[in-house]
């Protein structure tokens, strides 16, 4: 395999394997905390979670840029104390990767939790068990198609990812060329076949994780009965 | 007294269908025995329930499980249902799906005990379902289950909420067997919801009736529901279905527990004071009914 070829799909996979570990350990605390919360700001929240569906990834990508840039109080404070800037690496690359999949990981939990009948989590607690065991033991274990359908959307949307990687990383080969940049970049200097080939890849990855999410969903109703 | 366990002086306002309602409740419920909660629909007993349960706090009172206070609005205490040591049982069950049948016993136990849930099992006749899903169980199963669970967790206080109101009469009736056992096996102080005239007759030793919020009768079944001044040998409970004018008489249909349909004769001035939906009795003279041997 041509090298370069094999470094764009190492890089994409690395890229959507971290966001997917890093959104599942931050999604399920917060889509707990979310699901049964009272504040008074939950729909701005809410909304906040939502907001990377329905925004351009060119405008996230742009404040993802704007807030990292050493111009600005955060980005100097990374330079200054960590010699760190994100912008146009593999780092910053990540976090924008996870703030733009959030929704696809919080939303599906979120749903799953609002939709497991209040009297669970109330007769664990008088059962006497503590929120964290009733947490692992009675309400994770029944959402689990919210779990499968969460990781599934949220690494298959990952390595879609394109916009906003092109705006805040570029196209720097081992650094942030993922494979949807890969694509555009051939087709525009005529390499169909390569192009051809990471579009390939990319339909049949993602035809694979749809297809696991729809039948493990549809044979856990059947579970469900046994 | 010596044989109360819990006293209760609690206010919490609701909001209801019919607007909102205060619930002022104050009693002691003594130890060992099984007590209905009786009462139209949202007058407060389920939430009497999760009160206790801990599940919904009061606005004011308090709360004494024998030396220890549960809840003190003005201490501001409230223990958390964990620490509780009650059982509630649940008016759809609860029981955890991706748990087997034993596994959700298992789940209540304070400590892990097999003989116990061998002997749970057994007790409720479960043993050959111990390995199956709450989802592949019927209604009656699912309600035995909860019930084991609820025990399983040794609670110094059950709570049941209408237990049996998912199941039909016949199923109701094998039911109430079990709950009168599940009582008798542990001893247990319970607070059973129904509003069913039948099952308060048939389990509780004690009854107290809520209406809008507040007590409106406590004691006995048979003094809370019957007119001790009538000399009726024969007494029947129920409710009026419908009233219908016949010339110059009216026929009355009152529904009894177990789907029993009584007619009754009665005069203009006798249904002054009446309407369907009333509870009511329906009595005769001992002179009067015709006994016979079922066949």
């Amino acid at each position: 395999m041509d090298p370069q070829f094999a470094q764009t799909l190492w890089l994409t996979l690395k890229l959507a394997v971290s966001t997917t570990v890093i959104l599942i350990l931050i999604g399920l605390p917060f889509a707990y905390w979310l699901a049964y919360t009272k504040v008074r700001i939950k729909p701005l929240i809410e909304a906040l979670v939502s907001m990377p569906m329905v925004l351009p990834p060119s405008v996230i990508g742009y404040y993802m840029l704007v807030i990292y840039s050493p111009r600005n109080w955060f980005g100097q404070w990374l330079d200054r104390f960590f010699d760190v800037r994100l912008a146009f690496s593999f780092e910053g690359v990540l976090i924008a990767s996870v703030i733009f999949s959030l929704p696809f990981m919080i939303q599906p939990l979120h749903n799953g939790l609002r939709a497991l009948p209040e009297s669970f989590r109330e007769a664990s607690y008088t059962l006497g068990k503590s929120k964290l065991i009733t947490f692992f033991r009675v309400l994770l274990p029944n959402i689990k198609p919210s779990v499968i359908t969460a990781v599934a959307l949220t690494f298959a949307h990952s390595i879609g990812e394109f916009g906003i990687v092109l705006m805040v990383g570029g196209n720097m080969p081992g650094e942030t060329r993922v494979a949807s940049i890969a694509i555009y970049d051939e087709v525009q200097a005529l390499n169909f076949e390569a192009a051809n080939q990471y579009a390939l890849i990319l339909f049949l990855i993602s035809l694979a994780l749809l297809t696991t999410i729809y039948s493990v969903n549809k044979k856990y109703d059947t579970w469900k009965m046994m | 007294m010596e044989n109360d366990v819990i006293d209760i002086d609690i206010e919490k306002m609701m909001l209801t269908a019919n607007g909102p309602m205060n619930l002022a409740v104050r009693t002691t419920i003594p130890s060992g025995e099984l007590i209905a909660l009786f009462g139209e629909s949202g007058s407060g007993k389920t939430t009497l329930l999760r009160i206790l349960a801990g599940l919904v706090s009061p606005d004011k009172g308090s709360i004494k499980f024998r030396n220890t206070v549960w809840f003190d609005s003005g201490k501001q205490i409230n223990i958390a249902p964990q620490q509780r040591n009650v059982s509630l049982m649940f008016q759809d069950f609860a029981l955890f799906p991706n748990m087997t049948v034993e596994q959700n016993i298992q789940f209540a136990q304070p400590e892990r005990d097999n003989t116990s849930v061998n002997e749970l099992l057994d007790n409720f006749g479960l043993t050959e379902f111990r390995k199956r899903k709450p989802n592949g169980l019927s209604g009656g199963q699912k309600q035995r289950v909860a019930l084991a669970r609820a025990l399983a967790r040794k609670p110094q206080l059950l709570l049941l909420d209408e237990p049996l109101s998912a199941l039909d009469a016949e199923m109701r009736h094998a039911l109430q067997d079990e709950i009168a056992k599940a009582h008798s096996l542990s001893g247990v102080t319970t607070l059973m919801v129904s509003h069913d005239l039948n099952e308060v007759f048939r389990l509780a030793s004690q009854v107290i009736c809520i209406e809008n919020g507040v007590i409106t009768r406590n004691g006995k079944p048979e003094a809370v529901f019957s007119d001790n001044s009538i000399s009726g040998k024969v007494q029947i409970t129920g409710q009026i279905a419908r009233i219908e004018k016949q010339d110059t008489i009216y026929v009355v249909t009152v529904t009894s527990g177990n789907n029993q349909i009584i007619k009754v004769i009665a005069f203009e001035n006798d249904l002054e004071n009446l309407k369907i939906g009333d509870r009511v009795m329906v009595f005769s003279k001992a002179f009067n009914p015709i006994i016979s041997r079922l066949k």
